[in-house]
């Protein structure tokens, strides 16, 4: 009887903490998820058909690193109730508060071209022509933050990070050998030798694990949530189970294209540039695949541009002082819905002109990321250190001594990054 | 009448712009003084953060004359 007694206890007390994630859930996965965008799964793409399962290991250790940061996200929404834009405004002056916001509006825009090319190159691969994707995307995303509610919003978005796991049968269907994984994949090293083009391709990881949006996204996200200092732990929780899912997630990716297009006899010279290309591939030697990829690159480009887009109008919202949330009606808040707006329409238009230069978009990307990169994680750290504002909420020690190693490396890495990014024949 | 047309038109864009102005004025002298206490750290932190902007826009001009002189 005891015992029947302690089991109801302790499954009552599970429930409850089911019941009560559920409600919190939300903001860390979708962020997390989200994470793996069309540049994402590219780079996995890229890195299995180049190295095979040889860099799994990188990516393991990169979602640590991407929970240690988003979850200072977490505590400063729920203890300031202020998303990042208009905490940098508030905390450090005008001059950083504008150079933070330009900088995002123009990274965030860019990043949601390249979204676009992606979901356009996706459905290009099933015989979708450009302007039909553009325009179902922009009406799919009309529809979801027009209903008038975050909280249909954000299971809406969760819906769609689920449909991020098509990668995993994928990777069922290509049978690769669970002992190749083990003994190539999960032992630190690098396949090749340490040159020019892998730390190229580790920094184009870390550049797609931790991006500035990201900062301010699930910042607001979970302002506009209405999370409070009591919901930190279950938040930090879906932080955890995010990264945990998305570097899953990247793992399958790189069991497909490591597993059918990395040739061991050429090593890292695969001929693969995108994940459009690799689908593309893969369509050839296993169609079901293919599909699956192409899927997921789709679906990956979507989540990517609904957080992106809102990440931005957020970010407005907040510095001027507009009502700027999803459980406002257009009415209530015109100019928030007029950026979204704007944002999204035009760089979807950006896909459809002509010979529009594309792969410049895509270098700019790469190269102004990091200029916000490191402002946005600074500004966290020290804001996160403020007791006036965080109260026993601040860093503690090793948070401190963990997310300051975090920065420094994130800044030297995507530095070297971005001059590679400009100057292609350095670090040859 | 293309005259009036003209007149309504310039009349609104500067109205427009005056009310933008107006809003960014007001936004810069509501975040005027920092709230964050600027301790030693706090300053050395921003002054590193400037001298690595400053860096990364020198490196971008550099690019931006090596491609112009290459495109020239």
């Amino acid at each position: 009887m005891n015992l029947i007694a302690r089991f109801f206890y302790k499954y009552r007390r599970f429930a409850k903490a089911l019941r009560l994630y559920l409600i919190i859930a939300g903001p860390g996965i979708i962020v997390m998820v989200a994470d793996n965008d069309a540049g994402g799964i590219t780079t996995y793409s890229v890195t299995g058909a180049k190295y095979g399962y040889g860099l799994i290991w990188f990516l393991i250790l990169l979602g640590p690193v991407a929970y240690f940061v988003q979850e200072m996200t977490v505590r400063l929404g729920a203890v300031t109730k202020r998303g990042h834009a208009e905490a940098i405004f508030d905390a450090f002056g005008s001059f950083w508060g504008w150079f933070s916001l330009l900088d995002l509006s123009v990274l965030n825009w860019l990043t949601l071209v390249t979204e676009f090319i992606g979901m356009t190159a996706a459905m290009a691969i099933f015989g979708v022509p450009s302007y039909l994707t553009v325009t179902i995307v922009a009406i799919v995303m009309a529809i979801m933050v027009l209903q008038g509610r975050y909280w249909t919003w954000e299971k809406l978005a969760i819906l769609f990070c689920s449909l991020n796991l098509v990668y995993i049968p994928a990777a069922f269907l290509v049978h690769p050998s669970v002992g190749s994984i083990i003994s190539h994949g999960t032992i630190p090293h690098f396949p090749g030798g340490f040159n020019g083009e892998i730390v190229f391709i580790l920094m184009a990881n870390i550049g797609t694990t931790i991006a500035p949006w990201m900062v301010f996204f699930q910042q607001s996200a979970v302002v506009d949530k209405g999370m409070r200092e009591k919901d930190i732990r279950m938040g930090k929780f879906d932080t955890l189970l995010g990264a945990i899912f998305t570097v899953v997630v990247a793992i399958f990716v790189i069991l497909v294209t490591g597993t059918l297009l990395y040739d061991p006899s050429i090593g890292s010279h695969a001929n693969i540039g995108s994940a459009a290309e690799a689908a593309n591939s893969l369509m050839g030697i296993d169609r079901y695949v293919g599909t699956f990829l192409a899927i997921g690159l789709f679906d990956a480009g979507f989540l990517g541009a609904i957080c992106i887009s809102l990440a931005s109008s957020w970010a407005f919202g907040e510095v001027f002082g507009w009502a700027h949330s999803l459980n406002n009606k257009i009415k209530e808040a015109p100019w928030f819905y007029v950026s979204y707006f704007l944002i999204l329409i035009t760089a979807g238009l950006v896909v459809l002109i002509p010979k529009a230069p594309l792969v410049l978009i895509t270098l700019f990307v790469q190269v102004i990321a990091v200029t916000l990169l490191p402002a946005a994680l600074v500004f966290l750290i020290l804001l996160l250190n403020n007791e006036e504002l965080m109260g026993k909420y601040r860093n503690s020690t090793l948070q401190n001594v963990i997310s300051y190693s975090i920065v420094v490396a994130i800044i030297a890495l995507s530095t070297t990054y971005s001059i590679s990014v400009l100057f292609p024949g350095l670090l040859k | 009448m293309l005259e009036n047309l003209r007149e309504w038109l310039d009349m609104r864009v500067f109205e427009v712009i005056r009310s933008r102005a107006s809003v960014i004025t007001e936004i810069n002298k509501k975040y005027a003084k920092p709230r964050i206490k600027m301790t030693r750290g706090v300053k050395i932190a921003l002054l590193l953060l400037r001298l690595y902007l400053i860096f990364l826009v020198l490196v971008l001009g550099y690019k931006f004359v090596l491609m112009a002189l290459a495109g020239g």
